[in-house]
């Protein structure tokens, strides 16, 4: 199934649109008892997400390696959380993902197929919002696509909480809004693989939150694969499946999450976890050895 | 309220009190005969004389021939210029071929080569085209490269990612990023474009406002001159707020143009 097999008209679709016209407030711990993943859940289920494989990729820039023997297997439809410090190759490794540059050794399939330049399946959030200032919110979501755009881009705003903002410039929305519109934009062509590089990274705390509900209701509604990169701990352990870990080119942690969702930040272990993963990123002695 | 809106009113009317008490010190000096006609005619002249040249139909004509060569000047100077900046901002290619000479033309003033340009095309139509154009060519051309340079890099990244065709590219992101500053360059080639014209129809001209002040200046027609001088005024004044009126429609999205929510 590919992005462009999804109609407008998919009653499913309509269904879910027009069921929550007030998304705005969707947080963790609404998400399960809004009703969004019951029937769309298995209508799009698993097999909507692509699987994306990486094998021993490795990319320099000049003489300076980024990311050395990179060895990832992502299963279709799962939820991936890159973490590490500052500069140690995450955006880099997410644009490898993207087809936005290319390995110098490895190879990095997704779908099973190469990654050769940019495809239609794939999408990638990016800390700022980017959007064009001179398009309308609504044109903004639509970007790129044909035919009949508008109800599709407005039924994906909608999704987001923003339906009534489609007219307005992108420069009256707040950090916050513009976030979901890109958000929108990102998921109106129905990706398989979503790549998201600190979306949230320029929120405040509260925002973030309700973001992230909304980013893992989305996930769970679509069924997409989902590549998070983020500085937030916290954030990675709320949404992921696994929390994977890089440090100077390379993988140094593979944490699967089980914890049942929605995940409370307030539960014993979801802290336990938390703060194992942040004191191996701190590199403090003593912590990871349990969890590596 | 009614002091409120008296004080609206008032603020709205301030602006315009120093000129007023100018024009009323004029008429003034004029009519106390401390002004000669030779030097200042007095307001009234002035206006009389503007209203005899508007009633006898010469007035309308030179301004008519004036607008024209103003407008094709800006028109196939802007557009050339233009072009040159579409080409060397999206092409390296072009860049390569055309900017350093483009740097090299725009250090030479462009009036210095009115005496060259009498001679190649003597005081005929084509000799102001050519300076117009001339003068124009730069800021458009500057402007519109810079423009699209300056786009940012992450938005043509986007754009890129959601397999936009060369074409929507092009009208979707790439002009009309580059607009701001391209009419940036718009409102600083009108100024030139009017001053261009004022020096050429002052010096080569057979009609035109320029050569309507000359004419008068051999028969000592002070008003004349005047009328001449407070018709360019409004002239570049009208050129201005049309240049004004274009950023607001065009840019009404960029926080500092646009009247927010349309
Ligand atoms: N186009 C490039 N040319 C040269 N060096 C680059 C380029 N892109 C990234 N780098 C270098 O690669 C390293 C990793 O960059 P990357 O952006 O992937 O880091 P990051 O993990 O995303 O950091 P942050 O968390 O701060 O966003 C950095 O040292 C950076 O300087
Ligand atoms: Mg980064």
């Amino acid at each position: 199934m590919s992005s462009v097999a999804w109609q407008p008209s998919d009653p499913l679709w309509l269904r879910r649109t027009v069921a929550e016209p007030g998304t705005e407030t969707v947080t963790r711990e609404q998400a399960p008892d809004s009703g969004t993943h019951e029937a769309p859940l298995d209508f799009c289920g698993a097999d909507n997400g692509e699987a994306v494989v990486i094998r021993g990729v490795g990319k320099r820039f000049g003489e300076t390696p980024v990311l050395q023997g990179i060895d990832l297997s992502i299963s279709p439809g799962a939820f991936v959380a890159i973490v590490g410090r500052s500069g140690c190759g995450k955006s880099t490794l997410l644009r490898l993902l993207a087809g936005l540059a290319e390995p110098n050794e490895g190879q990095v399939l997704v779908g099973g197929a190469p990654v050769q330049g940019f495809r239609p399946a794939t999408r990638i959030m990016f800390q700022d919002a980017r959007l064009l200032p001179w398009r309308r919110v609504l044109q903004n979501v639509g970007l790129g696509l044909r035919g009949d755009w508008k109800p599709i881009a407005a039924a994906a705003l909608a999704q987001v909480g923003l339906g009534d903002r489609g007219g307005d410039w992108p420069s009256v929305l707040s950090g916050g809004q513009r976030q979901r519109v890109a958000l929108a934009r990102a998921l109106v062509g129905r990706p398989r693989l979503l790549l998201l590089d600190e979306p949230l990274g320029a929120l405040d705390a509260l925002t973030r939150i309700e973001m992230q509900g909304l980013i893992e209701g989305l996930w769970r509604e679509q069924g997409f694969t989902a590549v998070l990169v983020t500085h937030d701990v916290a954030e990675a352990v709320t949404l992921a499946d696994r929390v994977v870990m890089i440090d100077h080119g390379r993988i140094v942690l593979d944490q699967a999450i089980t914890l049942p969702r929605p995940r409370r930040r307030s539960a014993a272990v979801f802290a336990e976890l938390e703060g194992a993963i942040l004191s191996r990123l701190l590199d403090r002695p003593g912590g990871p050895a349990a969890f590596v | 309220m009614s002091r409120a809106s008296r004080s609206a009113v008032g603020e709205r009317l301030t602006p315009f009190l120093v000129p007023v008490l100018i024009v009323v010190l004029w008429q003034g000096l004029a009519s106390a005969g401390w002004l000669s006609t030779r030097v200042l005619p007095a307001p009234t002249a002035v206006a009389t004389a503007a209203w005899t040249l508007t009633r006898s139909g010469e007035l309308p004509h030179h301004l008519a021939v004036s607008f024209v060569r103003a407008l094709s000047g800006f028109v196939v100077g802007g557009g050339i210029g233009f072009c040159f900046g579409l080409a060397n901002g999206l092409s390296r290619l072009s860049e390569r071929l055309f900017d350093s000479t483009m740097q090299m033309v725009r250090n030479i003033p462009h009036l210095a080569l009115i005496p060259l340009v009498i001679l190649w095309f003597g005081i005929d139509e084509e000799a102001k085209l050519f300076l117009v154009a001339l003068g124009v060519m730069f800021p458009i051309y500057f402007n519109t490269f810079h423009g699209i340079r300056t786009i940012d890099d992450g938005l043509l990244e986007m754009a890129r990612t959601h397999q936009l065709g060369s074409w929507s590219m092009f009208w979707q992101v790439i002009l009309p990023g580059a607009l701001p500053s391209i009419l940036v360059g718009v409102r600083y080639a009108l100024g030139i474009m009017w001053l261009t014209l004022i020096v050429a129809e002052t010096i080569a001209a057979s009609s035109g406002i320029g050569y309507m002040a000359m004419t008068a200046r051999e028969f000592l027609q002070t008003d004349i001159v005047v009328v001449s001088i407070l018709l360019y005024a409004a002239l570049g004044k009208a050129a201005d707020s049309a240049a004004r009126g274009l950023e607001r429609v065009c840019l009404s999205w960029h926080p500092a143009f646009g009247r927010g929510q349309a």
